[in-house]
């Protein structure tokens, strides 16, 4: 079980002045249960990438393979592929639409077939999963504040029960708390579920602490895939397209450079504390 | 899926055309609309085009892309073709069983079409040679007289420009919404008119309340900026006649004068 | 003397139920009190909610007090008169670039608040030149708006308040909306206009990293002003802003941290040098 892009590529106003490759020769494969960081500039051709993964977009070339089946085979079911590869997009507003929020998480459920009984339990399980207040289940949903829509609306994906579930800046416009709280909530639904959870950021920070591999897209190509470890040891690299390591890693490299035994892999507060505390013969 | 679409957009370059007074072009646009309706034979029509061909030149817009314009319309064309050319009553030429071609509908169809392709090359001409926002100044001028009868002229003209410059970002915005939906399993190709109108539903509703946020924060916005009506308004470009503009008034009205003529004398 | 002066300031929200009628009363600014001097680079942080933005629009008198007072340069906001030479005198830029960009072409948009002040034509073009170029935009003041960037768009919008030549701007979370490279454009032309034009700033945000460069700091949370003090003092003050719903950066924290695990190390550590100097390894 898993998803695979074999040299995928996309371009859009072909045979214009103005063609623009958004994906250039692209192969990954996700498999199953991964906890995904995607990390790029805007215009890096993330958010592409990630419309190919259930079929929004349709490569110009190459094949994506789901489960071992070619997506883009005549007879295959691209609408069913939709509900086995959920995806919420940045901006909650663009998808809440029913007058309370239960009936809207209702809606996909509805749309895969399913009768109104199983529609509502999955509606329960869904907003329950995500923490959702028992006492907003009957409010509209623009009613709500930032962090509660952004909930409404991962809610509005689960109900479909997909087995990858794609976020993409899923803590844009959020203030430092609500972004925790969100990021919290997806790491705990990775480990519960134990489902494949790719997250797009351009934030290097809110990454690091939770996924397990990073791949960093650059001008429409994959330009690294590894561990958070892997990907920011290699920081100067990083810094060549513009994009920069946590700080407290830099910090580990500063220590490194001026001789210091630590691990310039310590990505996170939490280790970077652990290594200088270990320096000073500390054992925290 | 909205990228192809080329009604109504500037084209940028260096003309006289670009350059007139868009008021002159909004006053030869109507001219040029009435002559389509006055001309009516061979000669009236060859001077329409001779006339139609000069300004093409002088606009330095490439005919190509003005005829890319049209390819949207090349079904409404041929089948206004088709209507005219069967329906119409006459003197049969061709039959083909219970379809019979007059003489008169050959006539009407050919006319019809010279006029529709006359039309919408012309006043396309227009919107490709003005900015949406000279245009816009343009009528608010041109109808500025219209403020005796209480017609709130300056606050039209602003609809529009407002209108010009929402309508790419609510074009995109109804692309993100409809990708959203559709990861949700929603449907937008389903048959039927009443499945389809419900489909809708998911994608206007979101359309709207943005639609009305975006309107509340651009009226907040133009109050932090002084607006306070049309009151008091100075121009950062205000319209002023030159000599070309004179003049081009003098070559519109001749151009029909001389179409008048032809078509009576000839 | 003060740019602008609010004292005990409170702003009431009538919260009305489905038929209108009131139902009850929010407090949306509970008696804040705040002070900026001409000149000065001001944050404001809060999170979504905290009363902040409530603030920034009485500020440019789209809002005025249900109580208490609030002078900006000098004139009394809740005065209806006053409306238009206040917003003159403190201009302000949202959230969203999109939806307070008006005209279809940079120079226009710019160009539209000198027009409603009645500037001359001459005058106008003279005033959207100079600060198009103070934002590094003069390059684009042809283009449309919709092909530039988050950043960019921002810029032209800072542009479009400056051209009012305002003595002060306030900045309404200008970045909530941007990716990191358009944040720092945006801050940084902020300092810019600061340092070189002497405007005076106010800039209100979530972001901890955009107030590291302030001359002052005041935190909100429910209508209040609940914390302030220059930067340092206020980063300080790790536990305190997380009880606000705050956070502080990575490096203010690794210090607050290794302080607590018995490191002797000071609070309000700001970068990653001054937590080298003071690590102290032999």
């Amino acid at each position: 079980m898993s998803l695979i892009l074999d040299k995928v590529s996309y371009k859009y106003s072909t045979g214009t002045a103005y063609e623009v490759t958004a994906l250039d020769n692209v192969s990954l494969e996700i498999k199953d249960g991964q906890f995904i960081g995607i990390i790029g500039h805007t215009g890096s051709g993330k958010s592409t990438l990630i419309q190919h993964l259930n079929g929004l977009l349709k490569a110009t070339e190459g094949v994506i393979y789901y489960n071992g089946q070619d997506i883009y085979d005549k007879d295959y079911d691209l609408k069913e592929l939709r509900t086995q590869v959920g995806m919420v997009f940045q901006y909650p507003e663009h998808q809440l639409f029913e007058t309370t929020v239960f009936e809207d998480v209702k809606f996909g459920p509805k749309n895969q077939g399913l009768d109104d009984k199983e529609a509502t339990l999955r509606a329960y399980e869904a907003l329950r999963s995500v923490g959702f207040p028992e006492d907003y289940y009957d409010q509209s949903p623009f009613d709500l504040s930032g962090g509660q829509k952004r909930r409404a609306a991962i809610a509005g994906v689960l109900a479909m029960k997909p087995a990858v579930l794609i976020l993409d800046e899923p803590t844009a416009g959020l203030d430092p708390k609500g972004r925790d709280e969100i990021l919290g909530l997806i790491k705990k639904m990775h480990e519960k579920s134990g489902n494949t959870i790719i997250l797009v950021s351009h934030s290097m920070e809110d990454v690091a602490n939770y996924v397990d591999r990073i791949i960093v897209m650059n001008d429409a190509k994959v330009y690294m895939d590894g561990t958070p470890k892997e990907v920011f040891s290699q920081a100067k690299d990083l810094e060549e397209i513009g994009l920069a390591v946590p700080e407290v890693t830099y910090f580990m490299m500063e220590l490194k450079a001026k001789g210091y035994d630590v691990d310039v892999a310590a990505t996170t507060v939490e280790e970077a504390k652990r290594e200088i505390l270990k320096l000073k013969g500390i054992n925290a | 899926m909205f990228r192809e679409i080329t009604i109504g957009q500037y084209y940028p370059a260096d003309s006289l055309l670009h350059r007139l007074d868009p008021r002159v072009k909004l006053f030869g646009t109507i001219i040029y609309l009435i002559s389509i309706f006055v001309a009516g034979d061979i000669f009236s029509f060859a001077f329409l085009a001779l006339f139609l061909v000069m300004i093409i030149r002088l606009s330095k817009v490439p005919f190509s892309y003005m005829v890319k314009g049209l390819r949207g319309i090349v079904l409404l064309l041929v089948i206004a073709g088709v209507f005219n050319l069967f329906m119409t009553p006459g003197q049969a030429l061709v039959e083909f069983g219970p379809l019979t071609i007059s003489d008169v509908g050959l006539k009407n169809a050919v006319l019809m079409t010279a006029r529709m392709i006359f039309l919408i090359i012309g006043t396309s001409i227009m919107t490709l040679t003005t900015t949406p926002n000279q245009l816009t100044d343009g009528l608010e001028t041109s109808l500025a007289p219209l403020t005796i009868f209480n017609v709130p002229v300056h606050e039209i003209a602003l609809m529009m420009s407002i209108a010009l410059r929402f309508i790419p970002i609510l074009v995109e915005e109804t692309d993100k919404i409809m990708k959203a939906q559709m990861a949700r399993g929603a449907d937008f190709e389903s048959k039927g008119i009443v499945r389809k109108a419900k489909a809708m539903v998911p994608l206007l509703v979101p359309l709207f309340v943005s639609a009305f946020r975006r309107a509340s924060d651009l009226a907040l916005a133009m109050e932090a900026r002084c607006y306070h009506g049309g009151e008091g308004r100075t121009k950062m470009k205000p319209l002023h006649y030159e000599k070309e503009d004179r003049l081009s008034y003098v070559v519109i009205i001749s151009y029909l004068i001389l179409l008048i003529v032809i078509r009576i004398v000839l | 003397m003060n740019i602008i002066e609010a004292k005990q300031l409170v702003h009431e929200f009538f919260r009305r139920d489905e038929e209108g009628n009131i139902e009850g009363i929010q407090v949306a600014l509970d008696k804040v009190d705040l002070k900026v001097e001409a000149g000065q680079f001001i944050s404001i942080l809060g999170h979504n909610g905290s009363g902040k933005s409530t603030l920034a629009k009485h500020i440019n008198a789209l809002l005025t007090p249900s109580e208490g007072t609030l002078y900006v340069d000098g004139k009394d906001t809740s005065d209806g008169k006053n409306e238009l030479a206040i917003r003159q005198s403190a201009g302000m830029v949202f959230q969203n670039p999109d939806n307070q960009i008006i005209a279809s072409i940079v120079e226009e948009d710019v160009g539209f608040g000198p027009e409603n002040m009645g500037v001359p034509t001459d005058e106008i073009w003279e005033r959207v030149e100079r600060s198009l170029k103070s934002v590094g935009m003069w390059k684009y003041h042809a283009h449309s708006p919709n092909k530039l960037s988050g950043g960019q768009k921002q810029r032209v919008a800072i542009a479009g308040v400056m051209a009012m030549e305002p003595k002060c701007i306030i900045l309404d979370e200008p970045t909530a909306m941007l990716d990191p490279d358009g944040r720092k454009e945006v801050i940084k032309v902020a300092h810019e206009l600061n340092e070189k034009k002497g405007v005076t700033v106010i800039l209100i945000t979530h972001y901890m990293e955009e107030v590291v460069g302030s001359d002052y700091v005041y935190v909100m949370d429910k209508g209040k002003v609940v914390m302030e003090g220059d930067p340092r003092n206020i980063f300080s003050r790790v536990e305190e802003l997380q009880s606000h719903r705050m956070d502080v950066p990575q490096i203010t924290l690794l210090a607050h941290e290794l302080r607590n695990s018995g490191l002797d190390i000071p609070e309000g550590i700001l970068t990653r040098e001054e937590l080298m100097n003071v690590l102290n390894l032999g």
